[in-house]
């Protein structure tokens, strides 16, 4: 099944279509080898999963993607006909931010930090509030705007992280999902809006998750990581059938 | 070549008198009390106008970095870098405390990076081994009370001289926070995602805690090592107990230092006090009425 993965090109999958390839990718750290030899292909449209049991490497790979942590090994994003795009937009939703729940930021804030020149504690015009507004909304989040980070909710968190990672479109949206914190009614609500979002925007998408009958559901392909590499990659019915991700994760349904 | 020399010097600090005469006579007409007359007093003020704001500044970032325990070993290293001062026979200490305080940080950074022990006791570790080093130094043959005036600081003992370098670094923090924060800012709230969006991680990593380094060192003269992280610390403290955004954080903070400031330099006129410890007394007062009207308003709701 890993032959599948990396010889579905993207000429085979209705032509004229992005897709980003990741060959070869490994990471060391000291003398420990996190990820060896990861080939993936994703083309934009459509939302891969990565699922593996914890420490698996699941975040490493993410990491590597956004050029965070060392690693051999190649990775091209093409645009429409076989063009290379040189310097990719990657949008990125982190697990959790690193900020203590009574610091006073509010949502608002962030946007304003990444997207506009003025400072954050500087005055923000009308446009640029309502730009910020226009973003919320995609993840039905506009009521959020002068909340503070620490008030929101673990779903709620995320969806404006996801929003956050919208603008500008990104060439490939990484997100690594939260191992816990957030209920099933947030988590369903976040694949809703991100499954949307892929048609409306065309997006490609590499999702880290934990919570397999969602994936089942919303994912349009699943990557499962083991023993360093990527051990199967197909559509969910297909990974889900294997003997080995049925064992590892006790799978009933 | 050296009648020259002297000429040149003797205009430069002519015009330094006639630069600081006007903010003398601006004083006097504006402040008509007799505190106010004094050219030490002057000199103070206009210290602490430029000062206690950088501090309001960078303290609201300290304190979202969880950077106070950070900033106090640099004040206490400070004694380090005066105990190297006299070892290498520098006369201004403000050099080698510079120097010593900038081979501390990126010390810190540097092993911070290599992820071996958390965070607190790498600092720990650096910064007591450095305060015992200067210690050692400083009491050699028992000459230690020459240098006790760093503990406690000066604050009235701020000359001309220093002022220009205050002011040069104030202008050189405002630069910095109008076009770095939200770089900075992002750094702070999450790595992975500061890097998605193209910032040099670890060049605004070390550019800021050096900033810190420059500020605490430039100001242990007058404000003292033992209480000027709470310089750093407090205003920022005191303004996040009833701020909502990042813009009300900045203003209130600033406004809190600014003010403490002032009315404890002025408060330690009276007194007779060490005005960089009065003027920490006041921040922790505001600390305590901010606290409890946070406790009020959320009861309230």
């Amino acid at each position: 099944m890993q032959e599948q993965c990396k010889t579905q090109s993207c000429s085979q999958h209705g032509c004229g279509v992005c897709c980003t390839h990741i060959s070869h990718i490994s990471v060391k750290r000291g003398n420990h080898q996190i990820l060896k030899d990861v080939n993936l292909h994703i083309h934009c449209g459509e939302l891969t999963a990565i699922i593996g049991s914890n420490g698996a490497g699941k975040s490493t790979l993410l990491k590597a993607i956004l050029g965070e942590l060392p690693h051999s090994g190649e990775i091209t994003y093409l645009e429409v006909r076989d063009q290379i795009v040189k310097r990719p937009v990657i949008g990125y939703v982190p697990q959790k931010l690193d900020f203590d729940m009574s610091a006073p930021i509010s949502v608002c804030d962030i946007f304003a930090a990444s997207l506009f020149k003025a400072p954050v504690w500087w005055k923000r015009s009308k446009a640029s509030r309502q730009r910020v507004l226009d973003n919320l909304k995609r993840v039905q989040a506009e009521h959020l705007i002068d909340r503070k980070l620490g008030v929101l909710s673990g779903g709620e968190l995320q969806r404006v992280l996801l929003a956050l990672a919208l603008d500008p479109i990104p060439n490939i949206l990484l997100l690594d999902e939260p191992v816990s914190g957030i209920d099933h009614n947030g988590l369903k609500l976040f694949y809703e809006i991100v499954a949307s979002l892929r048609q409306a925007y065309d997006l490609s998408i590499i999702l880290v998750s934990h919570d397999l009958p969602l994936v089942a559901k919303y994912a349009d392909r699943v990557a499962f990581l083991n023993h360093r590499t990527i051990e199967c990659c197909g559509t969910p019915r297909e990974v889900f059938g294997s003997q080995e991700v049925r064992k590892l994760f006790q799978m009933d349904f | 070549m050296y009648r020259k020399r002297v000429h040149v010097q003797e205009v430069s600090t002519c015009k330094r008198r006639v630069y600081m005469s006007g903010w003398y006579n601006l004083i006097e007409w504006l402040i008509p009390f007799e505190w106010a007359k004094y050219n030490f007093m002057k000199n103070a003020l206009l210290g602490v106008l430029l000062v206690t704001p950088m501090f309001g500044l960078v303290g609201t970032m300290v304190v979202n970095n969880k950077m106070a325990f950070f900033s106090d070993a640099l004040g206490h290293s400070a004694l380090t870098g005066i105990a190297l001062g006299v070892i290498l026979g520098i006369g201004n200490p403000i050099w080698s405390m510079l120097g010593f305080s900038i081979f501390l940080t990126l010390a810190i950074i540097k092993v911070k990076g290599a992820n071996t022990a958390s965070i607190d006791t790498i600092i720990g570790v650096f910064s007591s081994t450095a305060v015992a080093l200067g210690i050692v130094i400083l009491s050699f043959r028992g000459g230690f009370a020459k240098y006790a005036s760093y503990l406690i600081g000066d604050l009235l003992s701020i000359t001309p001289e220093d002022l220009v370098l205050v002011g040069i670094t104030f202008f050189i923090v405002i630069l910095i926070w109008i076009i770095a924060y939200n770089k900075i800012f992002l750094v702070s709230l999450n790595i992975s995602l500061a890097k998605s969006r193209g910032i040099n991680v670890h060049l605004w990593e070390y550019a800021f805690a050096l900033m810190i380094a420059f500020i605490v060192t430039l100001s242990i003269k007058w404000v003292g090592t033992l209480i000027i992280s709470s310089m750093l610390v407090l205003p920022a403290a005191a303004a996040r107990n009833i701020a909502s955004n990042t813009k009300q954080y900045t203003v209130l903070s600033v406004t809190i230092a600014l003010f403490s400031g002032i009315s404890g330099l002025i408060l330690s006129y009276f007194l007779g006090s060490a005005a960089g410890a009065t003027i920490v007394l006041i921040l922790g007062l505001i600390f305590a009425l901010t606290y409890f009207t946070k406790i009020i308003l959320s009861g309230a709701k």
